[in-house]
């Protein structure tokens, strides 16, 4: 890496600026193009070599008083960073290109043997240097061709400081916006073009009047402001993904209020027995005087509701009452969970992609130096002892990429890389196999639970089985935790990684196992009562002790363990606040939800306000008794990573689950809205017949029903569009990369050519005073015409 | 300008909204923030304890703004200046805005109020000068321009260009100033020879605005850690 030469340069200047250094504020004979420095400088080295003796006479009284250019300080990538003209040129040109709408110039036309220049295209148009002025004022001309948002938001994005936004704003207003400010001298302009000038300004503070009152109505707007100060964006994280959790369940629940609760709450069935008494057990098993309330799927009626007389299947066909709609329930059931799941879906897929849009960069893994160093500063920190805290965590993380970059730089040897995947293997063997252990044990017990409550019966006995399974899921990460000591790892990120991989699989396999375990023993063991109701309240007693448990842990785990550390251990340091574990959580408790809806329609109801407890909790707890992770924390990676674990194996195996059990699986014949039919999706086909027995007009209905949504080819089309379309994507990311490969590679053959040339003119000119001092030195001697021939030699 | 001097008037409000990122909010509660600076003190001086106190903002926008904000601002200026555009045209000085919290504990507090400074003598902010910097600094300002404002920031002597030394002194600021925290010189040059390998596209040993402009296009984090909120 050959360092930048300071080239003085005799360059005609004015007396005033002797001796000064071109500083970011004044504009003193800034060039713009090198090329244009070149051309003049051999230009005047062929042409003036005449008087290049006069002049080494003159420096020879002068002395060293020549102000000079730093040859390597005048290029014009240097000056952009400092230099306000060349600010407004460059954003002269960007916005010529907007209102051309001229696109970069096609690569496959540029040759790369002749190494063009870059800069061409970047910087300015107009090769001449030009004055402020002059450039302010094509500025202000370009703006004025734009629209006014355009112009506004091209202004806003500015790097110039107000007072100059202004000027250049009132520059560029076209003479129909003077009329503000001559509105009192009793303007000629006519009626109608005021008016609508008016109305334009209105709409306007309008939309600036709302975009600041949705602002101001996001909530927990300071309590989130204070914990993002006192402990950085990644514990924020944690909660902005609770924020997003409560609103795919106020979303959900929305639906199911309007067209599932509402419509039957309106209209209750008659209940089948005596209503049992409220005791207050039934806040965690959720039965006793719960089971017949529109909570459970139990409740919900068989037949069209609002309807005074009978019904289709007994034949009788009979006109509705004046002012009233027939509401079909099984049919509403089935559509409103169906399309439930649907918008969750598309939310959910939609904020990931766009999670991942803005969180994935070509080439985001080289470059950890460089990014750490400038990007790592949180600048919403905002106590000092927090900002201590981050300065530690750079420190520490700086170092461990140093101590990594060197382990790189020596190669390991391959008995120690053996050693090394040996303990990676095992670690992940006895982890997997934990992970199996849990899934036995909750399927033994669940079979022991089985046998016993046939005998038992009580109602207390229901809630040892989540008490057994949150436990496991409370304990098992522990373990895992403490075997991951035993491995080693050379990125801590990577760690992080492995740990929430490690804990899913674990979730996964209970939760598989509790889905066996209801839908496919729990139907026959239960044939002949409601199992739906059942299997509801099942997951309602989940729900809770999950949530019990979690404020145990909170409690055990945050709060007594930082009295213990303080008072007994002597430690200065607070427990750490886990973030991959505790949304590991909350993606748990989802998946329940979700699991539930179909069963209990009320379940989202549930786990809002499951979890606004939580928000209050968990923000009382860290702020009484944690401090920040000391692991680094990629903020916006592990968004994403958070919100696709959610979408994916959360969201594909309850709509499975969901699946599975709407199509396969018999309702049981004395509860719900599909009690006489074979499976919960025949609902949908009885209507079909229904509607195709209705007529030619819906005939497009069944049409559709049969050829899109029975016929599997659809599905394959619709399968074979996306693999294409996301070939498709993989390839445009290819080939971006390979661009950027051969423009790093041309930006750096640019600087080695501007090194050479330099050192080119360097030794021209220093072999010219050489020669000129010599013959002052040797006397007056004819001119020597060598100098032309020097200049062909070099 | 319309209204009494106790409140901006409707057009400069909503030019200020068209030429930063800020909402009308955000504007009346900086006057605030700027006006009253002594009132923070002796809060802060009640409380006594750091942990405990909550941002200016928290306890202002209780309160409604709108019709106390710039009525404090005035108070504090002397009868002279207690005209709307005089008020305006006041110069606030470093210390005021560096003891404010969302400030005092950054270490790039003084390089932030330079950067942004337009006075002559560099060493004061006016009101829109502060402006300028909650513009920059809030949530809809586009990563381009933050990243044009943080190379000046991390531009220690105003060249244009970052050079090592540019580069040491912010690794410093960054783990800590004190003589334990700093990295070991070998270290430090370690790490700078790293960087520069990383970023300095054109070999010349500095990384001027494009190449910072490259390395931070690819850290998505930056936009977000890039904020200041009042």
């Amino acid at each position: 890496m050959a360092q930048p030469l300071p080239f003085v340069l005799d360059v005609p200047e004015t007396p005033g600026d002797q001796g000064q250094e071109p500083s970011p504020y004044d504009e003193s004979e800034v060039h713009d193009s090198f090329q244009q420095l070149i051309q003049e400088q051999s230009w005047r080295a062929a042409q003036e070599g005449l008087e290049l003796q006069q002049r080494a006479r003159q420096a020879a009284g002068e002395g060293e008083g020549q102000g000079g250019l730093c040859l390597a300080q005048s290029c014009p990538a240097a000056s952009v960073g400092r230099s306000r003209g060349a600010i407004i040129s460059q954003y002269y040109n960007r916005t010529v290109q907007l209102r051309r709408r001229s696109s970069r110039p096609l690569l496959g036309n540029l040759v790369r043997s002749a190494r063009p220049s870059l800069r061409m295209y970047d910087l300015e148009l107009d090769p001449r240097a030009q004055e402020e002025e002059e450039k302010q004022s094509l500025l202000v001309r370009e703006l004025q061709s734009l629209a006014v948002a355009q112009r506004d938001h091209m202004l806003r994005g500015m790097p110039l400081s107000l007072a100059e936004k202004r000027s250049l704003r009132e520059k560029s207003r076209t003479p129909r916006g003077k009329w503000r400010g001559q509105r009192g001298h009793g303007s000629i302009f006519s009626c109608c073009g005021w008016l609508r000038y008016a109305c334009v300004l209105t709409l306007h503070s309008l939309g600036l009047a709302l975009l600041s009152s949705l602002q101001a109505l996001t909530p927990w707007r300071y309590a989130l402001k204070r914990i993002g100060g006192q402990f950085g964006s990644s514990v924020l994280s944690y909660f902005l993904f609770l924020k997003t959790l409560l609103a795919f369940n106020a979303l959900l629940l929305l639906l199911l209020l309007a067209f599932m609760v509402g419509p039957q709450a309106a209209f209750p069935p008659a209940l089948p027995g005596p209503v049992p008494v409220c005791t207050g057990l039934e806040l965690l098993t959720g039965a006793g005087c719960f089971t017949h309330t529109v909570m459970y799927y139990g409740h919900y009626s068989n037949a069209t509701l609002n309807q005074p007389c009978a019904g289709p299947l007994e034949g009788g066909r009979c006109s509705p009452g004046a002012g009233s709609l027939p509401y079909n329930m099984p049919l509403a059931y089935l559509f409103t969970v169906g399309v439930g799941f649907f918008i969750t879906c598309i939310t959910l897929v939609y904020s990931m992609a766009h999670s991942f849009g803005e969180s994935y960069r070509v080439g985001s893994t080289s470059g950890i130096h460089a990014i750490t160093v400038f990007c790592s500063w949180d600048y919403k920190v905002t106590q000092k002892r927090a900002s201590r805290l981050q300065q530690d965590n750079i420190r520490t993380r700086l170092k461990e990429l140093l101590a990594e970059w060197q382990l790189r730089q020596s190669p390991r040897s391959v008995c120690r890389r053996l050693r090394q995947a040996a303990a990676l293997g095992l670690t992940w063997l006895l982890c997997l196999g934990t992970a199996l252990g849990c899934a036995v044990a909750v399927h033994v017990f669940s079979e022991f639970m089985i046998q016993s409550l046939e005998a038992a019966g009580k109602e207390a006995a229901l809630l040892v089985l989540p008490l057994v399974v949150g436990l496991l899921n409370l304990g098992a990460p522990y373990l895992c935790r403490i075997l991951a000591a035993l491995e080693p790892h050379d990125s801590p990120v990577l760690e992080v990684y492995v740990a929430i991989c490690r804990n899913l699989i674990l979730k996964l396999a209970i939760l598989g196992t509790l889905c066996y375990h209801w839908l496919g023993r729990r139907v026959g063991v239960l044939r002949g009562q409601c199992w739906e109701d059942f299997v509801g309240q099942e997951l309602y007693r989940f729900l809770v002790m999950d949530f019990i448990l979690m404020l145990l842990d909170t409690l055990f785990g945050e709060l007594v363990w930082r009295i213990i550390s303080e008072k007994k251990l002597k430690r200065r340091r607070k427990p750490e606040f886990d973030i991959a574990r505790n949304v590991l959580e909350l993606i748990y408790g989802q998946t329940l939800t979700w699991l539930g809806v179909l069963f209990s329609p009320l379940l989202p109801a549930v786990q809002i306000i499951k979890l606004l407890l939580v928000f209050y909790i968990k923000k009382a707890s860290l702020l009484a008794n944690c401090q920040a992770p000391r692991r680094p924390w990629l903020a916006s990676h592990m968004s994403t990573v958070f919100l696709t674990l959610l979408c994916f194996p959360a969201f594909l195996g309850t709509a499975v689950f969901l699946c599975y059990a709407v199509w396969h699986v018999k309702p049981s014949g004395i509860c719900g809205p599909f009690r006489t039919l074979d499976t919960m999706y025949e609902a949908g086909r009885v209507w079909v017949r229904h509607l195709e027995a209705g007529g030619p007009r819906v005939s497009w209905l069944p049409w559709v029903h049969q050829y899109l949504v029975e016929n599997t080819f659809f599905v394959f089309l619709v399968s074979a569009l996306l693999l294409a379309v996301i070939y498709l994507n993989i390839q445009v990311v290819r080939g971006q990369r390979k661009v950027i490969c051969l423009l790093k590679e041309q930006i750096s053959n640019e600087g080695e050519d501007k090194i050479f040339l330099i050192n080119k003119l360097h030794s021209i000119y220093e072999r010219k005073e050489r020669e000129e001092r010599s013959r002052v030195r040797t006397g007056q001697a004819a001119i020597p015409p060598t100098l032309l021939t020097d200049e062909r030699d070099a | 300008m319309g209204g009494s001097g106790s409140r901006l008037s409707k057009d400069l409000l909503a030019e200020y909204q068209d030429l930063t990122f800020l909402t009308k909010q955000e504007i009346l509660l900086s006057m605030y923030v700027v006006s009253a600076p002594h009132l923070v003190d002796e809060q802060q001086a009640r409380s006594g304890n750091e942990h405990t106190g909550t941002p200016i903002a928290e306890r202002a926008n209780r309160s409604p703004l709108s019709a106390r904000a710039h009525k404090r601002f005035c108070e504090l200026l002397p009868q002279e200046q207690q005209s709307v555009e005089a008020s305006l045209r006041a110069q606030v000085s470093f210390e005021q805005i560096l003891s404010l919290p969302e400030l005092k504990a950054n270490p790039f507090k003084e390089r932030i109020c330079r950067v942004f400074s337009t006075s002559p003598t560099r060493d004061s902010l006016s009101f829109e000068d502060f402006l300028d910097l909650l513009s920059v600094f809030s949530d809809t300002a586009t990563p381009d321009i933050k990243s044009h404002y943080a190379f000046r920031i991390f531009d220690f002597d105003d060249d244009g260009t970052l050079n090592r030394e540019d580069l040491s002194q912010l690794v410093n600021c960054l783990t800590g100033e004190s003589e334990d925290t700093r990295l070991s010189a070998s270290e430090m040059k370690q790490l700078v020879d790293n960087i520069l390998e990383e970023s300095d596209i054109d070999r010349d040993g500095t990384i001027n605005l494009s190449e910072f402009q490259h390395v931070i296009s690819r850290s998505p984090d930056f936009a977000s850690s890039f904020k200041i909120v009042l």
